[in-house]
């Protein structure tokens, strides 16, 4: 049976088909519907949410030291979070086949930056396996747990955007159920202290060798010859464009396992074809190693290294043929992502974006939206986390230096539990005066409503505890009367908590509890928020058309000739209805 | 080898272009074509542009087009026809609703939605224009809007041989089967 299934979806099917049992991982495009897709298998994949990568790959790693077949996803930044674990794993080995799933975004469709994890993989030794759609993405999963098991190390499939994110046919096999390794203590080999790591470091690079021997025979590295006078070697996605633009005449060396590069493979077609050419998207990863063993060859010369590829940027390059495109000299206005109607993050951000000399050290979630215009309410965002640790030294340094700026450190809830915690460990052991505001809207939101240690439910529908935030601040060291607990859409409450906070010479916690307008209501939110929804109306006879309600940034509120609030759109928040100067807003609760 | 088709379907978080995508490529497929498509979720939700490629023949290799690629682009907003024309190939087809919805720009009035893109649009392609939103509003459902704008794709596309009223039966909710196949018809009467 065929199905048209995204790579995403058939990641979780070849993990299904593997026989594997257990998955761990943390959000991030274009990864998270790897583990959303293997959920439905979860009579046979124990599946989860860890708080972040880190926690996700260990918690894989020993589930397949246990003996399981085991697997870790998680979007390309995410490998840095989790490369620790990443590089001596490598040098143990594994017992159960153990599969890590790097999910890069060429052309940052939606992360804050665009490396290329293949190098990753030559950094760590590990294999590696590129496909190139969905049914390699499915057919690579399998191969990968039987790689990892055959040469005792973890494999990492390394896809992109466009092979996570589209959707080709895929033909659908039995799942196989491999029964668990077992387990044996052997200190040896598991316990890396730097003894035993020196003689793991030699195996490895014996293990390195077999595994080069499996590249230049496994018929997953293909050469298909067709003329001599053009020879293109390609990996992934980039392959399908290249086998685009080259067309039928071109001789292609195609490319699934890219670490080791079967280098004997890669000489022999080097020798068959008059030109040869590397097409690579982001890195010249491959490129650079063919360089290094002396063959010639066109690449990152003419295929730009920035952005993603499409077979239009390709032939271009090649051939320097521009595509006859339908031009206009009209233009389209921007149309960039907005914090929703009624999310709970304005409210925080409208009063925030008011106070003078205060540096907001930022964050990435939906709250990042802020940064854009009207609010304008973040100064920095770096990585998740970054928010409370950058703002910590921001503060120590403008306190040093006796300047009064203040820092407001603002991240969300499952990015604090992903990394912000060690951060606010950190303001109150250093003593320094931050402020962390906790926007916790009861989800991680901005990639699509996954569960999180603070929601009460795990990832397979069960409820479970909930981490009480305002505890945890308190333990590390911020007191509970330094500590505000507000509704972040009550504007005059957090204006009071800001301003409080401002006026302590101590770090606070500001934690601001909201439910996301766009999550689906727990029991527990139900009776912990009043959700009950309202509209707001302005009165056209009292409205001076000032647009300071326009200025929060809300997308239900439209300024033509009149100023007017989208009755479908509008959840009643009522933001607007706060910062009205002449109280010509009114809410209606219906 | 048969040419390959591409289609583009663009518009806004939340205007149901997946869905008529998703039925789309199933079309497809029952057809016997090879099928890729690719769509750019993340932060569609959060009201930014959305746009899913659709191509098929008799064997595809990439998963999207670039510029000057596309044989028909169906815009589920007026202002993304606009955005994406430089996608349509030369003797391209549009099928457009004539629907606004502002950007953030627009309704902070910062800046007009641009007047007259029908007019400029009509004078660069083969376009047909029609409101989508009134028909599916008239059917008692504003929500069925996107399968209207299948229906009229579909006939713009003229694939012959393809049961599309089974097709969208296996896809959609089965209380909503016979709704959903008016909406599609009343979208193929349009072009
Ligand atoms: C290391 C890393 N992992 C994952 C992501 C993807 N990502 C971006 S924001 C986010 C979650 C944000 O959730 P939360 O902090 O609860 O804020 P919300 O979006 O709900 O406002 C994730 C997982 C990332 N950018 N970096």
């Amino acid at each position: 049976m065929k199905e048209l299934m995204t790579g995403n979806e058939a990641i979780a099917r070849g993990a299904y088909e593997a026989g594997a049992v257990f998955a761990s991982a943390y959000p991030g495009t274009p990864s998270t519907e790897i583990l959303e897709n293997v959920v439905l298998y979860k009579d046979k994949i124990y599946c989860e949410w860890a708080p972040n990568e880190k926690v996700a790959l260990e918690s894989a790693i020993g589930a397949a030291i246990a003996g399981a077949r085991s697997l870790s996803t998680m979007k390309h930044v995410g490998v840095n979070v989790a490369a620790d674990p990443l590089f001596t794993f490598a040098y143990t080995g594994t017992n159960g086949g153990f599969v890590l799933i790097s999910a890069d975004d060429p052309g940052m469709h939606s992360s804050q930056n665009e490396q290329d994890n293949r190098n990753y993989a030559a950094f760590a030794r590990i294999l590696m396996l590129e496909p190139a759609d969905s049914q390699e993405a499915k057919v690579y999963t399998k191969l990968a747990f039987e790689l990892s098991e055959k040469f005792d190390t973890p494999v990492m499939l390394r896809v992109t955007t466009r092979i996570c994110h589209s959707k080709s046919l895929v033909e659908l096999e039995d799942r196989i159920e491999v029964s668990m390794k077992k387990y044996g203590k052997n200190i040896g080999k598991y316990v890396a202290t730097p003894a035993n790591g020196k003689v793991m470091r030699y195996k490895l690079e014996d293990r390195i060798k077999a595994m080069e021997t499996y590249s230049n025979n496994t018929d997953i590295n293909t050469a298909m010859y067709h003329g001599s006078d053009i020879g293109v070697i390609s990996s992934g996605v980039a392959y399908q464009y290249a086998r685009e633009v080259f067309g039928d005449e071109a001789s292609y060396l195609k490319l699934g396992m890219t670490y080791p590069l079967p280098m004997d493979k890669i000489k022999e077609f080097a020798k068959k074809v008059k030109k040869l050419y590397v097409i690579e998207e982001l890195d010249p990863y491959i490129e650079n190693q063919i360089r290094m063993a002396g063959i010639d060859c066109i690449g990152k010369e003419i295929v730009p290294s920035i952005d993603e590829l499409n077979t239009d940027i390709l032939r271009k390059a090649v051939y320097g043929i521009e595509s006859e495109a339908v031009t206009s000299e009209m233009a389209a206005v921007v149309r960039p992502p907005t914090l929703c109607a009624g999310c709970p993050h304005r409210g925080f951000l409208q009063v925030l974006s008011k106070k003078k000399n205060v540096m907001i050290s930022g964050d990435i979630g939906c709250y990042t939206l802020g940064s854009a215009p009207p609010l304008l309410a973040m100064d920095t965002c770096i990585c998740m986390g970054a928010s409370v640790s950058a703002g910590h030294g921001a503060a120590k340094a403008f306190a040093n230096a006796g300047l009064d700026t203040r820092v407001v450190s603002v991240i969300g809830d499952s990015t604090f539990f992903h990394s912000g915690v060690t951060g606010l460990m950190n303001v109150a052991y250093n003593k320094s005066n931050c402020i962390t505001v906790i926007l916790d809207n009861r989800i991680t939101g901005m990639t699509g409503h996954q569960q999180n240690p603070g929601t009460g439910f795990t990832l397979m529908g069960e409820p479970t505890v909930e981490v009480d935030i305002e505890l945890i601040c308190q333990a590390v060291g911020i007191p509970k009367s330094h500590i505000f607990v507000i509704n972040p859409l009550d504007l005059k409450e957090t204006d009071q908590a800001l301003t409080a906070a401002l006026a302590l010479d101590d770090a606070s916690v500001i934690l601001a509890k909201w439910p996301c307008i766009l999550k689906k209501f727990s029991d527990q939110d139900k009776e912990d928020f009043d959700l009950s929804p309202g509209k707001c109306e302005i009165n056209q006879e009292i409205c001076t058309k000032c647009k300071t309600c326009v200025r929060t940034g809300c997308p239900a509120i439209h300024s033509g000739d009149n100023i007017e609030i989208d009755e479908v759109m509008c959840t009643g928040c009522a933001v607007c209805m706060q910062v009205c100067p002449f109280n010509a807003i009114s809410r209606e609760v219906k | 080898m048969a040419a390959i088709k591409n289609i583009l379907l663009v518009g806004v978080g939340g205007q149901g272009t997946i869905l008529a995508s998703k039925i789309l490529s199933s079309g497809l497929v029952m057809a016997g074509f090879d099928v890729k498509m690719s769509e750019v979720h993340g932060m569609s939700q959060r009201g930014g542009n959305v746009s899913t490629q659709i191509r098929f023949g008799e064997k595809v290799y990439s998963p999207i087009i670039g510029k000057g690629e596309a044989d028909l682009i169906v815009a589920f907003e007026k202002m993304e026809a606009l955005r994406w024309l430089e996608y349509l190939k030369k003797g391209g087809k549009m099928v457009i609703n004539d629907y606004e919805i502002p950007s953030a720009p627009i309704l902070m009035g910062k800046v007009a939605y641009p007047q007259g893109i029908i007019e400029e649009l009509a004078a660069k392609a083969d376009i047909s224009v029609f409101k989508a939103a009134e028909i599916a509003t008239g059917l008692g459902n504003s929500k069925m809007m996107n399968v209207v704008l299948l229906g009229a794709l579909v006939k713009a596309l003229n694939v012959p041989g393809i049961d599309w009223e089974q097709v969208i039966k296996d896809n959609v909710k089965a209380n909503f089967a016979d709704l959903n196949i008016k909406a599609f018809n009343m979208g193929l009467a349009q072009v």
